[in-house]
């Protein structure tokens, strides 16, 4: 993949004024906030290089088209139908007719310009406040054509970051195992794509099992699970190059991998003689080391933000409950007290949540908890659902549902879905065929 | 009366199996034959599907396949147990027994979870229950070096129902012959 060259030209406006719109992302919002996102507009010139470099009819509209869709998915915003705009894009862009706006009841526009410029696509965007009549943003990006959808993302970024307060989480991707298959004999692959769906590419063939990828929150290496040659082992990918290696030299199976939140450490389970613990790898030194010692089942670590404590799943108590020790292994500490079982202790990357999947009388939940323990929310509750991963802004969730069977044990279904941290706007993640497992991944840009 | 319609269906499929293998080698042979073979084979099989758990832990042989004559391949496990029961520590005897007349056969012991569990945990489960036959087997006189552990957690079920008897059939230990 192309690296993305981002130049940021200009900001016109960016200071505080409390004054203006504000979104808040604290509560679940039964108002999202009404949004006209204008067709960006383009030059006929620009229009037409565009059609031929990109098979485009209007490049413009397409970025403009991305906007929107993420900002709805949000489940923050509104974004209103292009049918009412009264404005035309080029008009709108220069200086918006408030009351035009304003009638369609929008309370704040996106408005665009989009310009060929020395083989390369130049995407100006502003936002406006439409009651306040002012502008709030105005920034420019410069790159390859073919990075047209991410241009699209990182305008609904620092669309979402002006108006909440809060870095967002458009300008990201997703890893995952796509499946296909009989429940029986089900063929798993790693597979990729942009935060929306789009993008979607296969990395592995399918040959072998390959369960769990996660992202290094510091680079575009995966480490993941793959039963190549019938050897459950912990591997690295690095997604620019495709090389792979297995992790360590471990003589019994490795997984639940994750990386440390600095890119450097690999932390996992390692199973010998029925008995699973939890030992890191440090990526550069290759210097292995065993974080518990219990003859209980450890696993599913995860590394807090700052990289001091790790939480983690063990069946020490007789059952699956959540664990959290500093990052030496010394302090266990059981933190979760609930009726039921615990798993998949996934810390968030603000620091202050640790979410869960929970096990209760048949049913799957997920939730999260305060990294003491208390405060347990319950999000969703599903017949089967589990592995939440964290939005990089620790707003989001994404996790996998797979559906009962009928009682010729056919109907089995396995999807991607997501749910805010408030418990609401829970959404389906389409993907081209079954999947689970998901990560997400850091922001790509900033 | 749930229990009883399950049992029909174990019962056809047996005939089906059987009695077409049966029917062309003794179609010959007097209807009397034919006629105390079937009722047989039908009272065998509604024995052995009366009650095919025990508490959670499967006792039927739907599943189950043979290394050797009388030697079945696998033992079942309770949720989120890794013990084993009676009748798991018998069939493993057997294997015992079966691997020491056959010196130069290893196996793989395949720990399996059913599809009620955090996909991580039951990998871990998995191997827990495949090393709980091992030990076993290895006090039976055999040798480690013969045994090797792989564990598959809830990615290879048996039964793809999502029912309680279909979980009990998947939580399971089999042993694979490897050369």
């Amino acid at each position: 993949m192309n690296r993305l060259l981002i130049f940021i030209f200009f900001t016109f406006f960016s200071f505080k004024a409390f004054a203006l719109i504000e979104v808040d992302i604290t509560r679940g919002n039964l108002n999202p906030l009404p949004i006209a996102v204008s067709p960006l507009s383009i030059d006929e010139n620009s229009r037409k290089q565009f059609e031929k470099k990109l098979k485009k009819k209007n490049i413009g509209s397409e970025i403009s088209i991305v906007v929107e869709k993420n900002l709805k998915t949000s489940g923050l915003f509104n974004p209103l139908n292009k049918d009412a705009f009264l404005q035309a894009p080029d008009i709108a862009n220069l200086k918006p007719r408030f009351e035009d706006w304003n009638l369609i009841k929008a309370q704040a526009l996106i408005t665009g310009k989009v310009s060929y410029v020395d083989d390369k696509l130049r995407v100006e965007f502003r936002l406006w406040d439409v009651l306040a009549g002012k502008e709030m943003m105005a920034l420019a990006f410069t790159t390859v054509p073919n990075n047209w959808r991410r241009v699209g993302h990182i305008i609904t970024d620092k669309v979402y970051e002006r108006l909440t307060g809060e870095k967002g989480y458009f300008d990201t991707r997703i890893i995952y195992v796509a499946e296909e298959g009989p429940k029986t004999r089900r063929i798993k692959k790693l597979a990729i794509m942009d935060q929306d769906g789009e993008n979607n590419k296969f990395l592995t063939l399918g040959n072998e099992l390959v369960l769990t990828p996660r992202f290094n929150p510091t680079s575009q290496m995966v480490t993941y699970l793959s039963y190549f040659r019938n050897l459950p082992r912990v591997y690295l990918l690095d997604i620019e190059t495709g090389m792979q290696e297995v992790v360590g030299d471990f003589p019994g199976m490795t997984f639940a991998p994750r990386f440390s939140p600095n890119g450097k450490k690999i932390i996992m389970s390692f199973a010998k003689d029925g008995n699973s613990d939890i030992y890191t790898m440090d990526l550069e030194n290759r210097i292995v080391e065993k974080i518990t010692n219990h003859p209980s089942i450890d696993t599913s670590p995860s590394y807090s933000p700052d990289g001091k404590y790790i939480c983690f799943n063990s069946d020490r108590s007789g059952y699956q409950q959540i664990y959290i020790m500093k990052s030496d292994g010394s302090n266990v500490k059981r933190i979760s007290f609930g009726k039921g079982l615990y798993g998949t202790p996934v810390w968030s990357p603000r620091g202050d949540l640790i979410a869960f999947t929970k096990l209760h009388k048949g049913k799957f939940y997920i939730g999260v908890m305060r990294t003491d323990g208390s405060g347990e929310r319950l999000l969703t509750e599903n017949f089967y659902q589990e592995a939440p991963s964290w939005s990089p802004n620790g707003r989001v969730l994404i996790f996998y549902r797979e559906t009962k069977t009928d009682s010729k044990g056919e109907g089995f279904s396995a999807k991607l879905w997501s749910i805010d941290l408030t418990g609401y706007n829970e959404r389906l993640v389409s993907t081209p065929t079954d999947a689970s497992d998901p990560s997400w991944s850091s922001l790509l840009s900033n | 009366m749930k229990h009883l319609i399950s049992c029909e269906k174990v019962r056809l499929r047996n005939i089906d199996q059987g009695a077409i293998m049966k029917l062309n080698k003794i179609l010959k042979n007097a209807f009397l034959i034919i006629f105390a073979c079937i009722a047989l084979s039908a009272c065998a099989t509604s024995k052995k599907s009366t009650g095919q758990m025990q508490g959670d832990v499967y006792t039927g042989t739907d599943t189950v396949e043979y290394l050797a004559s009388g030697v079945p391949d696998r033992v079942f496990f309770a949720t989120n147990e890794s013990v084993l029961t009676t009748a798991s520590r018998e069939t493993l005897r057997k294997q015992a027994a079966w691997l020491r007349k056959n010196s130069k056969i290893t196996i793989v012991l395949e720990g399996h979870a059913d599809e009620r569990g955090t996909r991580e945990y039951n990998l871990a489960l998995g191997e827990r229950r495949a090393n709980a036959a091992k030990d076993y087997l290895m006090t039976y006189g055999i040798s480690s070096d013969r045994i090797s552990v792989l564990s598959y957690g809830k990615e290879r079920p048996v039964d793809s129902g999502s029912n309680p008897l279909a979980w009990s059939k998947n939580r399971r230990s089999v042993t694979v012959k490897a050369n």
